[in-house]
């Protein structure tokens, strides 16, 4: 079966997942070996959800931690 | 599956513990999880701010209801959907609820076009080290519609699986692999080319910040 650029962009989430079925997911894979645009759609898609994962993305507030544990002991562990 | 080890004592050991007593274990217990819990909040809470209240109370909370935590769940997982219960809860009372909530769930939008680039290199992830490039990650994300905002935060940026973020959101799987899908198509529309433009337009500054 050959599928044009469309349908695969529909898939190009679960291609990533692994969690197309074989069939699908062959067809999937030929199509990308020859189309340079849905291989740069599949590579940057990965490159953005590994840029936006990344720790230093979203950072706890300077003392969140201390804050926290003191309020936990405060409320649970006062004598 | 892999149980996390925390000094050499399983979650459901600790569990166990804090449950017989040991109430002081709780500290060890979360500290894994707070900036899961606190990405959350953020996400709803829109600032840092009140997503730090949230999170505190969600841990409160969390630990007066230790008790209700049954072992089929990831403790990761229930302690999340506390997290998001606790934001819902005080976007209401806030009466801050978006009106997207409200309204149908843009679920209309069947296929979303991706941004089409040639020449894609990747961006390398010291980008993230700049301020430009995180403002320009927490904007898109921050435009996503709540609902595919929360299951790519938990699938993608948290690492739950399919099911766990289903259980996390209470939506069924198919659903979450929708939204998914969704989400991470706009995130590549959105932010492909800008970031693929900051990344050319300060080629030089690179080497400053590897």
């Amino acid at each position: 079966m050959v599928i044009d650029c469309k349908h695969v962009w529909n898939y190009i989430s679960e291609y990533m997942d692994g969690t197309l079925s074989d069939e699908t997911r062959d067809t999937v894979q030929k199509h990308l070996d020859h189309c340079e645009i849905c291989s740069a759609i599949l590579d940057s898609t990965r490159s953005v959800i590994i840029l936006v994962a990344d720790d230093r993305v979203f950072e706890l507030p300077v003392g969140f931690s201390e804050r926290l544990h003191a309020r936990i002991d405060l409320e649970f562990m006062a004598p | 599956m892999k149980v996390p080890q925390i000094s050499n004592r399983t979650e459901a050991e600790l569990i166990a513990a804090i449950l017989g007593g040991e109430i002081q274990l709780y500290h060890e217990l979360i500290r894994p999880y707070e900036r899961s819990v606190y990405v959350m909040a953020l996400s709803y809470m829109k600032n840092e701010a009140d997503a730090e209240d949230v999170a505190q109370e969600a841990f409160v909370k969390a630990f007066r209801k230790l008790e209700s935590f049954r072992a089929e769940s990831k403790f990761s997982t229930w302690l999340i959907s506390i997290a998001i219960n606790e934001t819902r809860t005080r976007l209401r009372r806030k009466a801050l609820v978006r009106m997207e909530s409200l309204d149908q769930p843009p679920d209309e939008d069947k296929s979303i076009s991706p941004a089409l680039l040639r020449d894609w290199r990747e961006i390398p992830s010291e980008a993230v080290e700049r301020e430009e490039v995180r403002n320009l990650i927490h904007l898109a994300v921050e435009q996503l519609p709540e609902i595919y905002r929360e299951v790519f935060l938990l699938r993608d940026v948290e690492e739950l699986t399919i099911n766990e973020t289903a259980e996390a959101l209470k939506i069924t799987i198919p659903s979450v692999k929708v939204r998914l899908h969704r989400a991470r198509m706009r995130l590549q529309k959105q932010l492909a080319p800008q970031l693929r433009t900051v990344n050319r337009a300060s080629k030089r500054g690179w080497l400053a910040w590897s």
